[in-house]
Order: structure tokens, then C-alpha cells, then sequence
């Protein structure tokens, strides 16, 4: 019996998801898989293309997991794209001439941008959206570039503008509709859309076309736009939707749609038995080309499953288009009927121009949600999506209301019904994620939650820990009972608390690594004192335990404080030694100070002791505690300012160093409204008014920013800290584990209202304990480094090995960059065991 | 009975039928481990769990190819003992060296005895 062969044109998105799909189905084991690729590069990410701007690098886009190919005995061919097919000899060649047969033959080709005819369009500076080589010529033309126009306001149009403004262009939109997003959104939240948008400082202009592109030589240099008005533009990208690419199914004379896309049955086989077409370029058996990957990726597994044998497999008639997109930072998402066609629906709408949030959903008459539009705030697309089709158990009104009107809480996802879809990225119900007890446990298996991430909250609400608030499988209780219990009780140790309040199971055993860092934090918090000394020494997460921060060969970094970003000339020239000494490869941080990378463990000591000796103390990088206090160089230099923001800096560092959290906390200073110390998007933040200071709480940057709210203004030095102090301390005896402020006062009941209630009017005459436990904290600080060159004993941990104290470990090693160092990660992956 | 100036307790661990001495025991804390290189170069880390028993497992961490399994935490799940990797967090059973959250990894394990 020979060997099948299977020939795959396009290695993009649904073509890797199909090579691992016949993986998963053991077919590479026993077919000859061929794969042919235009690009020079293997499948990776396109929904994430534009994260390279944000520093992706191609690398880290990749969707091919090292060793994939080699593993399963697929042939690649880079850079070689189909250019003919030959159905009666049943074999594909490529442009370098190569021929290949096949048994069966899948075309994932996807789409190509569209470019409207416009005179100029071959202009140089003249881009499209696409590839990553797209995006490389974008950046290279970018940088002698000024104005940057996107023809297309579409989703797509939208990202790449976004990318434009990134790269420091003026940056225009020219959308042909009335409105952005004119098959996602409708008028309202296209209304909303645009005022976000122009706040950007992005200038849009729809309801127009482009008609010429005008250049000055063989370069780009503006367009005429066909409401008779021109635009200056330097650079400019076509972004007005995809057309499939369906070349070589035309040439070959299989059929295709009248408006393109290659015509397939719900087995995705085209109208050769033995020829598929899957992805963008399919025209589906439901008449509609899908421009999402997610329809893809069904494809996908529908072809696996014929071409596996698999008699029940699946059959592909038609997706959900739901979108759920952060563009230019706005949550966009529309599902279902979105822009209500039934018979007799109606809308419910909620609209606030002020914040930019716009909200729509479609209701039946009988009650039922048939869809939805959802701007600026997205947080509901998780659950509504799946809800689609079904009557809501709480009135629609309640559903679009903003958290914290004095609408009851939102329903939970307990009440989707079992088979409601809720990752619709590959599939899956919530009866089918029910099955499960761990998020990598769900996504293991059904791989709800790998596409584009946005079921993920859902999914950890639905899995059975979920109403069980307890911190972990160890403890039934939250963090914040179990700081009132270790408070109350008086316990100060981890084995007191496991074993007398620990779950019944994990009573007497070793706890797990979520409970005891948390309660490591807990116990530092009431107990005070060094850190590692005795039980406490293994609670603490591995950078606590060397007080340095593990990079990813195994080095460690270290931060000394630096408090308000203020440094003497003196001091950075200790740093610069040292550095220079130890060969360190120093950066300055995104928190005013300097870190110096590559020290190995044995290091350390060496290392703390220069540092510790020119007046240099722990800057906690490595502890859930206080990180950083920003400051501006305010009053004493800068003509606008208006209070010592530098020195107010310096005191709340002072102050609040060493002070053990939930998780890590930052703030800034700025001596006036202009905000240079960026303090709201602080966890405390503090900017200068002519009569004192405005406090600022519950700000984050970070993966989710939030502005940070007003708590109370114009207060004195003393009003300042004080106010402070209450703050920190009724946030870590209540917070969860890792939870930041922003998100704890999102949480809290009542919201800023309660908290001001709390720690400005003390309603629950809890201040006075407040402050004295931060009083206590205050005159309890001693630096970490400094005590523990100190002690002998405590300097026995830092061995690279228990067994040869001297010895370096051989597999921490550097190569030169930029001048620097880098660590080498050749090193790490020695044969044997390949890494993953 | 106590004996007065008893010699220390050692780890050794048990490399291709051969004991090799890492180190006194008190060297350890309980829940934690530390690093041992081995002849030839490789790497184990060595455990001491909370009632006191001794594991030993490779140091390198499969998913990252660093070597500091020595430096997670340990945790018991379902009356078993592992270790966290400190950089991406996959945990590790110390008996068996199979890791809780990829079927498919597993590292190293070496039989230990304290003399
Ligand atoms: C070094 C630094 C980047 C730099 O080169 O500038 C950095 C490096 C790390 N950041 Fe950061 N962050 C650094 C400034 C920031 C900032 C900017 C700032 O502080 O003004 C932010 C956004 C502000 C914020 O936190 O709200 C920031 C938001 C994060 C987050 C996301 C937090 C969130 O709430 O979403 C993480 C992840 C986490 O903590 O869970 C993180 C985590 C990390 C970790 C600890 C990741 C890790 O576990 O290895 C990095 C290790 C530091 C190391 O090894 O030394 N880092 N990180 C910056 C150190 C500042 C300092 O002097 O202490
Ligand atoms: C910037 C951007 C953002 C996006 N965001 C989202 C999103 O948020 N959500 C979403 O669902 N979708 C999004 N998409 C769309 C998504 O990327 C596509 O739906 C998906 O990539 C389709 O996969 P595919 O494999 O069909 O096509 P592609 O990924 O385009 O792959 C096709 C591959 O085939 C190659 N090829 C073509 N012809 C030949 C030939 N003759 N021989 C060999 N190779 C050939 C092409 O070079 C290409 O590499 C986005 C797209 C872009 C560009
Ligand atoms: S915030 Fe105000 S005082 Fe501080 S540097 Fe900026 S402009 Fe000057
Ligand atoms: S919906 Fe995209 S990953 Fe689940």
C-alpha cells in the first residue's frame, strides 16, 4: 500500500490550524503531508499582526510551536507558492518549478486586500495590511514620513490607523459609509466610535471616497477625495476590505462564486471530490465568504475530520460572526442579529457621550436577545454573546446599565443555558467546559480560550471553583478572611493556619505555591520583621526568597531604590561601577530608577554589598509591596509648578517602602495639573493644587488601565499622608490575592462612595486601627539587603549549588549586544529533552 | 536515646548505582530546595517536603531549559508532593518528575538516602 499524499496550499491561520488538526487525528502518521507557502515565513498570528508595533516580535507571533513540523513529518516549502494545478495528473507546481502530487488537495490561500482603482494607487508610499512584510515596509517608510492616510474605516482600517498613529503620523481615516465600522456597529455606536476616536487626535472623514491619489515624482504626496476636497498625505494604506484568493481554483477550472471565493460543500470539498478549499478563500456551503478566523478554523477541522476517515465527523454550513475587538484602545463587539433585521424587534439603548460608551441590544418580541452592539465598554460581550437566542433571565435594560448605577448586579454565567457557545473561537458550550475543573485543564482539551482570549473570564466563572471563593485548593477562605483569622487569632505561622483552617484534605500537608506567598504577604504584613527567617524564608515566591528578580536563564536582576527617581550624581556613578564591575547589562525602568540584569545567585551578596555601602537600599521590585513613587521635577525647577513634588515623593517612598500588599503598588507625584508623573494611573497617585494636594486612587496601567478616581481634594502634608495611610491599610486587610487597587475598588461594594465613606468620614470607626498599624509598619522598616549581609547564616542560601559553594553555574552565560550583555540562550537547550 | 555528638545527617543522591554526597541535611528548609551540581555537569535540585522527606528531580526546567527547578515552591496536591517552576509555573511531581500540567513533560528523578 503506498503512502497518501496530502498537498496543502497556504500556510496561514486555517492552514495551521488544519496541519494540527490532522496531527490530532493521527493522519500525519500515515499521509505524506506537503505544505506550500508564498511567505517567507511559517503561519503565524495575523489577528495579532498589529501587536508587533506594540514590540511582538515575528518570533513571538509564530502559531508553529517548535519542533511541530519535524515532529509530525511535514514538509514546508518557504517562500514557494503554488502556481498551477493540474487535476487530470492530479499535482501541484510551484513557482520554483517543483512539482508534487497528490491524493488530496487543500487550498488555504485566504485573501488578499482590496485596492480600489484609483489613479496613483501604484504610488511609492502606497501600503497594504496583511503580512508581516507589510507591516515591515509600513514601519521602514514611516520613519521619513509625516501624514499617514487610511482609506477604509472598517475594522481593519481602524487597526491600521491605530498602527499609524503608534508610528507618529498625523493620521487620517477616509471611510466611503456614513459611519466607522459600518458592518460591525450601527449609526449610534458608530456616533460613539468617532467621538472616542477623534479624541485620539485622529481626524476621520466619512461618508467619502478617495479618487485620486496624487503623487510628486515617483512618491506618494496626498489624494483628492470625491466630496471635491484634497488631503496632504506622506504614506498611505488601502485597507478597504479582502477579496478570497482564488487564482488557481479559476485557472483549473474548478467553480467559483460570482463574487469570488472558491465554492464548497459542507465537507468544504470543492467541485473536485478530491480538491478542499478552506479558510478566507472558501466560499461556504451557506453562500457567505468569512472574513474571521474562526469559521476557519471549523473548516479546518471539518476537512481533518473526511480526511480522516471520520464517518460522524463534522460539516461546516455557516458561523457566528461575533466580534469582540480592543481597536485603538475602544472595546468594540457586535453578536448576532446585530443590526436588527427580524420582524418586529425591538432595541434597547444605552448611550453616554461622555464616556464614549454606547450600547445596544436587539430584542424579539417575545423577549428573546437576538443581538447586540456594544462600544467602549465590552465587558457583557461574554456573557450576552451565548445568551443569544434565548430570553434573558433579568430585563434587558439591566443588562446594558454600567455597573454601579444602582442596577442590581448583572447576571452571572450560571445562567447560560448548557449548550450556549461560550468560547466561539473553537466552538465549545458551557456544558462541554463544565466537564473540566482547571482553566489549563479546559484549555487542554477543548482549547476553549487559545484564540483571541475574550471567553476567558466566562470560562473561569463557570468552572466549579468558581463559586467557591476560597484562595486556592488549599484554603476555603479568601485572602481577606485570612488576614482577619491570622489578625484575630494571633497565629503567625503557615502550618498553624493550614492545619487549623486549611480545607480538610490539605490539612498536615505542603500547601501549594498560590496560598503560600499569600499568606507569606499576610503574615509580613501583621508580624512585620525579616522576611526569611524560619517558616517564613519558604513561603516567600522566588524572588522574595533571593530578593532579586529570576529572569529567564535563571539570573536574577536587581533594582536598588531609588526614592522620587532622585539621584545624586555621586550615587550613579556607584551604580554605573558596579555594574560595570560585575558586567551587568544596566536599563533604566519604566519606574524612575535603574536595574542592573545578569547577576547569578553567588552574585548577589557581592554585588548588595557595594551597593548597600554607598547608601543604597532594597527597592522591593521583587515584593508585592510598595514599588515605586513617581515623582515630576515640579515647584523647585518647573515654571508651572505649584507644590515640592519631589520631595512629597520622597516622603510617601520613605514611608510606605517595604509595606507588604496583595499585590504590588505604585504611585506618582506631580506638582500640577499637567500631570508629568502620569499619577493617575497610580494606585495612589497625588498632583498638586494651589492649596495642597488632590488624591487620586485605584489607578493602573498595566494590562487593563484605569484612571484613578478623586478621593479628596486640597489636602494638607499632614491631611495627605494620613488619608493615605487609611487607604493602603483597609485595602490589604481587604483585598483579594493579587489584587490590584483598581480592580479591589471596582469590586468593592459601593465603590468610591463606601471607601470615601470608610477612610475619610470613618463610618467604620476603623481609622484609628488603620493608622496605627501603618504607624507600626513605619517604624518597623529595616532594609532587607542590609540585614542580610548581616547575617552569615542568611547569606548560606546564595550558592549557585549546595555542593560546590564557589562554583558559577555553568548554564547562566552572556553574549555581547548593543554594547551589553544578553543572556545566551543557546546554552539552555542541551541535547536530550528539547525544550518547549 | 540521643547521642550526644552524633555526625550530621547527609543527602546523597543515586547517580547510574553510585551514592553521590550533596550535602548535610539541615542545609535544606523544609518546602524548599537547592541546587547540586553533578559530575559531568548536569544539574539536580534537592527537596526536603514539610515532614521532612528528602526528594531530588533534575534542576532543568523543561519549558524554559533554565536550570532552577531548585528555586520554586513546593506543594502537595492530593497527598503528593511538587514543585512550582519559579519562571512559568508548571508544577512538577518530586516522586515521579512528571509534570501536573502537560502529560507529555516529565524531568528527571534520582533516588536519595540520608546517612
Ligand atoms: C523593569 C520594568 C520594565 C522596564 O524595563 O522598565 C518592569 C519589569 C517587570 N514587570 Fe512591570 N516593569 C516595570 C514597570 C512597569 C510599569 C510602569 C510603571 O510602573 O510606571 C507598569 C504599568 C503600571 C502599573 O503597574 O499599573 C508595569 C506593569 C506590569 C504588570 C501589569 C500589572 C497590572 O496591574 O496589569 C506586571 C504583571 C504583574 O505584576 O502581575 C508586571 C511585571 C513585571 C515583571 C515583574 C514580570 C516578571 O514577573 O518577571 C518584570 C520583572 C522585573 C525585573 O525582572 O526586574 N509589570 N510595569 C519596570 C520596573 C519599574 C521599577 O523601577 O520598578
Ligand atoms: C490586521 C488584521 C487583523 C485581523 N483581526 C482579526 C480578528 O480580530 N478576528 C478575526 O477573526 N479575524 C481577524 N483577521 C482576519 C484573519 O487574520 C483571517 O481570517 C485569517 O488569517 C484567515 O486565515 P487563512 O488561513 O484563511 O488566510 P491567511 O492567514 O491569509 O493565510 C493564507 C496564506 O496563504 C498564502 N497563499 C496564498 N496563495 C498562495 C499560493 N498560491 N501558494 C502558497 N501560499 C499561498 C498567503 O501568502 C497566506 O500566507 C485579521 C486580519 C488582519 C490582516
Ligand atoms: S506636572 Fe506640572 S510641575 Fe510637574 S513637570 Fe509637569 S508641568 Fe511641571
Ligand atoms: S472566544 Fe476566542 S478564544 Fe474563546
Amino acid at each position: 500500500m503506498t503512502t497518501p499524499t496530502i498537498v496543502l496550499v497556504g500556510h496561514g491561520m486555517v492552514g495551521q490550524h488544519f496541519l494540527e488538526a490532522l496531527a490530532e487525528r493521527g493522519v500525519t502518521g500515515r499521509a505524506r503531508v506537503v505544505v506550500l507557502c508564498e511567505e517567507p515565513r511559517p503561519a503565524y498570528d495575523r489577528v495579532r499582526l498589529t501587536s508587533y508595533f506594540s514590540g511582538r516580535t515575528p518570533d513571538e507571533l509564530s502559531l508553529v510551536e517548535d519542533g511541530f513540523l519535524a515532529r509530525h513529518g511535514i514538509e514546508l516549502h518557504l517562500d514557494d507558492p503554488a502556481e498551477h494545478i493540474d487535476r487530470a495528473a492530479r499535482t501541484v507546481t510551484s513557482r520554483s518549478g517543483r512539482t508534487f502530487p497528490y491524493d488530496s488537495l487543500v487550498l488555504a490561500t485566504g485573501s488578499h486586500p482590496f485596492v480600489p482603482p484609483v489613479p496613483g494607487r501604484d504610488a511609492e508610499g502606497c501600503f497594504v495590511y496583511r503580512t508581516i512584510e507589510d507591516l515591515l515596509a509600513i514601519e521602514e517608510y514611516a520613519k521619513t514620513s509625516r501624514t499617514g492616510v487610511v482609506v477604509g474605516g472598517g475594522l481593519l482600517g481602524l487597526e491600521a490607523a491605530g498602527a499609524l498613529k503608534g508610528l507618529g503620523l498625523d493620521t487620517h481615516i477616509v471611510e466611503f459609509a456614513p459611519r466607522l465600522m459600518p458592518v460591525q456597529v450601527d449609526d449610534g455606536g458608530g456616533a460613539a466610535l468617532l467621538r472616542t476616536i477623534e479624541d485620539m487626535g485622529l481626524t476621520v472623514h466619512t461618508g467619502t471616497g478617495t479618487r485620486e491619489i496624487v503623487a510628486d515624482g515617483p512618491a506618494v504626496t496626498g489624494m483628492h477625495l470625491s466630496d471635491g476636497s484634497s488631503l496632504a498625505a506622506d504614506l498611505v494604506v488601502f485597507s478597504a476590505g479582502v477579496r478570497p484568493r482564488d487564482r488557481l481554483a479559476r485557472d483549473t477550472g474548478l467553480a467559483v462564486g460570482e463574487r469570488g471565493g472558491i465554492a464548497v460543500d459542507a465537507h468544504c470539498r470543492t467541485s473536485d471530490p478530491d480538491v478542499y478549499a478552506i479558510g478566507e478563500c472558501a466560499l461556504a456551503a451557506d453562500g457567505r465568504v468569512y472574513g474571521l478566523v474562526a469559521p476557519g478554523y471549523e473548516m479546518a477541522k471539518t476537512v481533518a475530520d473526511v480526511l480522516a476517515g471520520e464517518a460522524s465527523g463534522s460539516v461546516f454550513t455557516g458561523a457566528d460572526t461575533s466580534t469582540k475587538l480592543k481597536l485603538l484602545g475602544v472595546d468594540v463587539a457586535s453578536f448576532g442579529d446585530a443590526h436588527g433585521t427580524a420582524d418586529g424587534c425591538l432595541d434597547v439603548v444605552y448611550s453616554d457621550s461622555r464616556s464614549g460608551v454606547y450600547k445596544k441590544l436587539v430584542v424579539a418580541a417575545d423577549g428573546a436577545l437576538l443581538g447586540g452592539v456594544l462600544v467602549g465598554d465590552a465587558a457583557s460581550y461574554g456573557m450576552l454573546r451565548p445568551l443569544t437566542g434565548s430570553v434573558p433571565p433579568v430585563p434587558p435594560e439591566q443588562l446594558v446599565l454600567p455597573a454601579g448605577t444602582g442596577a442590581p448586579a448583572a447576571l452571572g454565567p450560571s445562567a447560560l443555558p448548557d449548550e450556549a457557545v461560550v468560547c466561539s473561537c473553537h466552538n465549545v458550550t458551557k456544558a462541554q467546559i463544565r466537564a473540566h475543573t482547571t482553566l489549563p485543564e479546559v484549555k487542554k482539551c477543548t482549547r476553549a480560550g487559545t484564540g483571541c482570549g475574550s471567553c476567558v473570564q466566562v470560562i473561569g466563572r463557570l468552572l466549579p471553583g468558581a463559586a467557591d471563593q476560597g484562595l486556592c485548593g488549599c484554603f476555603s477562605y479568601t485572602r481577606s478572611e485570612l488576614y482577619e483569622i491570622a489578625r484575630t487569632l494571633g497565629l503567625a505561622t503557615y502550618a498553624e493556619l493550614l492545619d487549623s483552617h486549611g480545607r480538610e484534605e490539605a490539612r498536615g500537608g505542603d500547601g501549594c505555591e498560590i496560598c503560600k506567598p499569600a499568606v507569606g504577604s499576610i503574615l509580613a504584613g501583621l508580624g512585620g520583621g525579616y522576611i526569611l527567617d524560619g517558616e517564613q524564608g519558604a513561603l516567600q515566591d522566588t524572588n522574595d526568597h533571593f530578593l532579586a528578580n529570576l529572569q529567564r536563564n535563571g539570573s536574577y536582576s536587581i533594582v536598588p531604590r531609588i526614592p522620587g527617581g532622585e539621584i545624586t550624581p555621586g550615587k550613579l556613578i556607584v551604580i554605573g561601577e558596579v555594574a560595570r564591575d560585575f558586567g551587568l547589562y544596566t536599563k533604566i525602568t519604566g519606574g524612575q530608577r535603574i536595574d542592573m540584569f545578569g547577576a547569578r545567585v553567588d552574585q548577589l551578596p557581592a554585588i548588595w554589598t557595594r551597593l548597600v555601602d554607598a547608601g543604597f537600599e532594597s527597592g522591593h521590585a521583587y515584593g508585592k509591596s510598595l514599588r515605586t513613587v513617581k515623582s515630576c521635577v515640579g515647584q523647585t525647577w518647573c515654571r508651572y509648578g505649584v507644590q515640592d513634588s519631589v520631595r512629597m515623593a520622597i516622603d510617601l517612598e520613605l514611608r510606605y517602602r517595604g509595606l507588604r500588599a496583595p499585590h504590588k503598588l505604585k504611585s506618582a507625584v506631580s506638582g500640577c495639573a499637567r500631570e508629568c508623573a502620569e499619577a493617575q494611573s497610580k494606585d495612589f497617585g497625588v498632583i498638586a493644587t494651589a492649596h495642597g494636594w488632590n488624591l487620586y486612587v485605584g489607578g493602573n496601567g498595566g494590562a487593563t488601565p484605569r484612571h484613578a478616581d478623586l478621593l479628596a481634594q486640597d489636602l494638607s502634608d499632614a491631611e495627605l499622608v494620613r488619608l493615605i495611610d487609611r487607604f493602603l491599610m483597609f485595602y490589604i486587610r481587604t483585598a483579594d490575592r493579587l489584587e490590584r487597587t483598581s480592580v479591589w475598588l471596582e469590586r468593592l461594594e459601593g465603590g468610591l462612595g463606601h471607601l470615601r465613606d470608610v477612610v475619610v468620614h470613618d463610618r467604620l470607626g476603623l481609622c484609628g486601627e488603620l493608622e496605627a498599624m501603618m504607624a507600626r509598619h513605619v517604624a518597623g522598616y529595616r532594609d532587607e539587603w542590609a540585614e542580610t549581609l548581616d547575617d552569615p547564616d542568611r547569606l548560606r542560601r546564595f550558592v549557585s549549588f549546595v555542593n560546590a559553594p564557589g562554583a558559577p553555574d555553568p548554564s547562566v552565560r552572556f553574549v555581547p549586544e548593543r554594547e551589553q550583555i544578553k543572556p545566551d540562550l543557546t546554552v539552555l537547550t542541551p541535547e536530550g529533552t528539547p525544550a518547549r | 536515646m540521643t547521642v550526644q555528638d552524633a555526625p550530621p545527617l547527609t543527602l546523597q543522591i543515586e547517580l547510574s548505582g553510585s551514592w553521590l554526597p550533596v550535602c548535610e541535611i539541615a542545609r535544606l528548609t523544609p518546602g524548599r530546595g537547592m541546587a547540586a551540581l553533578l559530575p559531568g555537569g548536569r544539574q539536580a535540585a534537592v527537596f526536603l517536603d514539610r515532614a521532612g522527606t528528602a526528594y531530588a528531580i533534575g534542576n532543568r526546567d523543561p519549558f524554559t531549559g533554565a536550570q532552577v527547578l531548585s528555586r520554586g515552591l513546593l506543594g502537595s496536591a492530593d497527598g503528593r508532593p511538587f514543585v512550582a517552576s519559579p519562571l512559568l509555573k508548571q508544577r512538577f511531581d518530586l516522586a515521579t518528575g512528571r509534570c501536573l500540567d502537560d502529560d507529555g513533560v516529565s524531568v528527571p528523578v534520582y533516588a536519595v538516602r540520608r546517612v
